[in-house]
C-alpha cells in the first residue's frame, strides 16, 4: 500500500519535472525578448545572411574569386570587345552574351545561396531512440561495441547507412556528412569552395547548369575576343591591335586557362548525371564493377534520359531545416520513462557513455584540414576517421570517462535528467535536473561521472574505434594521412 | 541576472509541486488534463528499398497496438507515403516545372511554389486532420515529417493520466 503511494507519487514528480522545466515558465518570458529563428542558432558551421534567406559556408573566399573572375571577364568583355564585334560584326553578339552572362550569375549565386539540403540533425528524442534500436539490434554482447551501420536494400543492391556522431543519426543512401559545413548532406555531391557551398541534392541542377552555361561562356568570350583581335590586326596590323585593346589580351589569358578545367568538369558531371551518380560515389568507386560483379548503381532509371531528366528537370526537393522558422521553446519534453529502470545493464550504460562522449569527439573532430567531405566509407577506408581525429584524440583515453554501471541508458539527454534521481536524496530530484540548462545536457553528462578509464576502448563503436587506435598507434595514420591528402587533392581537382 | 531569478522561481514551483502531489490529486489531474504528459515517443522509420523517394515504413509499431488499430495506422502511413510519391513523380508536369525553371535561371522559384511545396501543404492538412479525427482522442500525436527532416514519423505517446493517478 505504501509502495504503490509512493510510486505513484514518484512517477508524478517525474513527468512534472519534464513538463515544467519545457512549457509553462518558458512562455512568458519568450514573448517579451524578440523570438528567434531557427538559422540563428543552427548547428552546422554555415553563413547565414538576410535574416536566414541566404546560406552559405564558412569559408566564402573562393566563392568571391569566382564571382571577381566572371564579372572582370565579362565586364572586360563588354566594354572593349562588344562595340567592336556590334558594329562590325552584328549586335546580336552582345545580347547572346548578355543573355548567358545573367544566366551564369543567376545560377552560380542560386547555387551558392541555396540549401544543398542539409539533413537536420536528430532531436534527443530520435537520437534516443536510435540508441534503443540499435540495443536491441546487437542485443547484450558484454561490452562488445555496437556496430553503428545498418544495411538496407535498395532496388536489389545492398547499401550500409552509417551513424553519423554529429546529426545522430543513420545516414539516408547517398547523404554525407560535409566536414568543413558540419553538416549532413542529402545526395552529396562534393563541397564546392568556388561557389561556397556544399552541392547536394537541393542545388546540384543549379551547379550543373552554372558550369554548363560557364563553360558555353567561356567559349563565347574566348571565341570572340580571338575574333575581334583578328578584324583588328586586319585593318591595323597584329601588334596594332593588340596595343588598341589591351582587355582582349587578358581575357584570353583568362578563358584560355579557365576554359580547360570548365569544360573538363562540365563534361564529367554530364556523365555523372546520365548514370545518376554523384562525385562523391564515383571518386569512391561505390557502383563500380571493379568492386564486384554485380555491382550497379541502384538509383539509376536505367536509361541516360530519364536520369539527365530526373537530375535536371525533377521535382525541386525542399528545404528540410526550415532556417526561418521560429524556434518554439515549448515543445513538450520527453520525459524520463519510467520503465526506463529496466534497461540499466552493463552494455546499455557503456552505450550511454558513448552516446554522451560523441559531442566531445565531434568537437575535436571538427577541424579537419583536408577540403573532403567525410564519406561514408568507414568500413572501406580507415584512414578517413583517423586523419581527421587523429591529432586531437590523442588526449582522449585520459578525458574520456565511463560512467558506472548505475548510469541509465538510452541517451546522453536522459541521462543527465536520471542521474540525480538515483545518485541523490529526495529533495534534489526536483531541483536538479531544472538547473542544467538543456543545451548543456550532452555536454555534461562525461564530465561529470566518474571512470575508471580501463574500460574506455570497448564503449567505441564502429567509426570511433579507429578514433581512438588512432590516438594509440599513431605510425597507422601516418599512412592514411598520406592517402587522404591525395583523395583531397583529388577532389579539390575535380571541384 | 533575469536567468537566474526564472530559474529559482522555477525550482521555487517545483518544490511547492512536489509537496502538493501526495495530497492534492484533484488538482493534479486537472492540470494533467492541460497539459498532458508525454510518455514516450515512437518513430516510424523511412523505408528506402525503392531508392531514395520518401517513404515510410508501414510497420506497425507494438508500442501503439493497445491506442490504435493496426488497419487504421497502415493507412494512415500508406496514404502519407503516395502523397509523397506524388510529390517527388517524375512525369511530364515536373518536368515541364524543371525546364520552366531552368529558362528563366530558377528565379521563378522566387515567385513560384513548387509542387513538392503543394504536396507538403496537403499533407500538413492531412496529418492535421488525421490528428483530429482518429490520433488525439488516442492520445497520440503525429508530428509532420517534414519538421523531423523527412526522416520519421515521430509520433507521440500521451500519458493517460486518468488512469495514472487513480492508481
Amino acid at each position: 500500500m505504501h509502495l504503490g503511494v509512493s510510486e505513484s507519487m514518484r512517477e508524478c514528480e517525474y513527468s512534472q519535472i519534464s513538463t515544467r522545466s519545457s512549457t509553462p515558465m518558458e512562455t512568458p518570458y519568450k514573448k517579451r525578448t524578440p523570438k528567434k529563428r531557427k538559422w540563428e542558432s543552427f548547428p552546422g558551421r554555415n553563413k547565414f545572411y538576410c535574416d536566414g534567406r541566404i546560406m552559405m559556408a564558412k569559408q566564402t573566399g573562393v566563392f568571391y574569386l569566382t564571382l571577381v573572375l566572371i564579372l572582370v571577364t565579362c565586364g572586360l568583355f563588354f566594354t572593349f570587345d562588344c562595340p567592336f564585334l556590334a558594329q562590325t560584326l552584328t549586335p546580336v553578339i552582345p545580347v547572346i552574351g548578355g543573355v548567358l552572362f545573367m544566366f551564369v550569375l543567376g545560377t552560380l549565386l542560386r547555387t551558392s545561396f541555396s540549401d544543398p539540403g542539409v539533413l537536420p540533425r536528430a532531436t534527443p528524442d530520435e537520437a534516443a531512440d536510435l540508441e534503443r534500436q540499435i540495443d536491441v539490434a546487437n542485443g547484450s554482447t558484454g561490452y562488445r561495441p555496437p556496430p553503428r551501420t545498418k544495411e538496407v536494400v535498395i532496388n536489389g543492391q545492398t547499401v550500409k547507412l552509417k551513424y553519423c556522431f554529429t546529426c545522430k543519426i543513420f545516414r539516408p543512401p547517398r547523404a554525407s556528412h560535409c566536414s568543413l559545413c558540419d553538416n549532413c548532406v542529402e545526395r552529396f555531391d562534393h563541397h564546392c569552395p568556388w561557389v561556397g557551398n556544399c552541392v547536394g541534392r537541393r542545388n546540384y541542377r543549379f551547379f550543373y547548369m552554372f558550369i554548363l552555361s560557364l563553360s558555353f561562356l567561356t567559349i563565347f568570350i574566348f571565341a570572340f575576343v580571338i575574333t575581334h583581335i583578328i578584324l583588328r590586326s586586319h585593318q591595323t596590323g597584329f601588334l596594332n591591335a593588340l596595343k588598341d585593346s589591351p582587355a582582349s589580351v587578358l581575357e584570353v589569358v583568362v578563358c584560355f586557362f579557365s576554359v580547360w578545367s570548365i569544360v573538363g568538369l562540365s563534361g564529367f558531371h554530364t556523365y555523372l548525371i546520365s548514370s545518376n551518380q554523384t562525385t562523391n560515389e564515383d571518386i569512391k568507386g561505390s557502383w563500380s564493377s571493379k568492386r564486384g560483379k554485380d555491382n550497379y548503381n541502384p538509383y539509376s532509371y536505367g536509361n541516360i534520359f530519364t536520369n539527365c531528366c530526373a537530375a535536371l528537370c525533377g521535382p525541386l526537393p525542399p528545404s528540410l531545416i526550415d532556417r526561418r522558422g521560429f524556434i518554439q521553446s515549448d515543445t513538450p519534453q520527453l520525459a524520463p520513462p519510467t520503465n526506463g529502470i529496466t534497461m540499466y545493464g552493463a552494455t546499455q550504460s557503456q552505450q550511454s557513455h558513448m552516446a554522451a562522449a560523441t559531442p566531445l569527439l565531434q568537437q575535436q573532430s571538427t577541424e579537419p584540414v583536408i577540403l573532403t567531405a567525410s564519406p561514408e566509407n568507414g568500413g572501406t577506408l580507415p584512414g578517413r576517421t583517423s586523419l581527421t581525429l587523429g591529432g586531437p584524440c590523442t588526449s582522449l583515453p585520459l578525458g574520456q570517462p565511463t560512467p558506472p554501471t548505475s548510469t541509465p541508458s538510452l541517451s546522453c539527454h536522459e541521462a543527465t535528467d536520471m542521474l540525480p534521481i538515483h545518485g541523490h536524496s529526495l529533495t534534489h530530484n526536483h531541483t536538479h535536473p531544472l538547473q542544467e540548462p538543456l543545451p548543456h545536457h550532452h555536454f555534461l553528462t562525461p564530465e561529470e561521472v566518474p571512470s575508471p578509464p580501463g574500460m574506455l576502448p570497448c564503449g567505441s563503436p564502429l567509426g570511433h574505434s579507429h578514433t581512438v587506435q588512432a590516438g594509440f598507434y599513431n605510425p597507422a595514420s601516418q599512412d592514411s594521412l598520406h592517402e587522404d591528402s591525395v583523395r583531397g587533392l583529388v577532389k579539390l581537382s575535380s571541384v | 541576472m533575469v536567468q537566474d531569478w526564472r530559474k529559482l522561481e522555477v525550482v521555487d514551483r517545483c518544490v511547492a509541486d512536489s509537496y502538493e502531489t501526495p495530497t492534492m490529486a484533484e488538482t493534479h489531474s486537472l492540470q494533467d488534463l492541460q497539459q498532458p504528459a508525454v510518455s514516450s515517443k515512437v518513430f516510424v522509420q523511412r523505408d528506402y528499398s525503392s531508392g531514395t523517394i520518401c517513404k515510410f515504413q508501414t510497420k506497425f509499431p507494438s508500442e501503439l497496438e493497445s491506442r490504435v488499430d493496426k488497419q487504421q495506422f497502415e493507412e494512415t502511413i500508406q496514404t502519407l507515403n503516395n502523397l509523397y510519391a506524388e510529390a517527388e513523380k517524375l512525369g511530364g508536369k515536373s518536368y515541364l516545372e524543371g525546364c520552366l525553371a531552368c529558362l528563366t535561371a530558377y528565379t521563378i522559384f522566387l515567385c513560384m511554389e513548387t509542387h513538392y511545396e503543394k504536396v507538403l501543404k496537403k499533407i500538413a492538412r492531412y496529418i492535421k486532420d488525421q490528428n483530429e479525427k482518429i490520433y488525439a482522442p488516442r492520445g497520440l500525436l503525429l508530428t509532420d515529417p517534414i519538421e523531423r527532416g523527412l526522416r520519421v514519423v515521430e509520433i507521440t505517446i500521451f500519458e493517460d493520466r486518468s488512469i495514472g493517478s487513480g492508481r
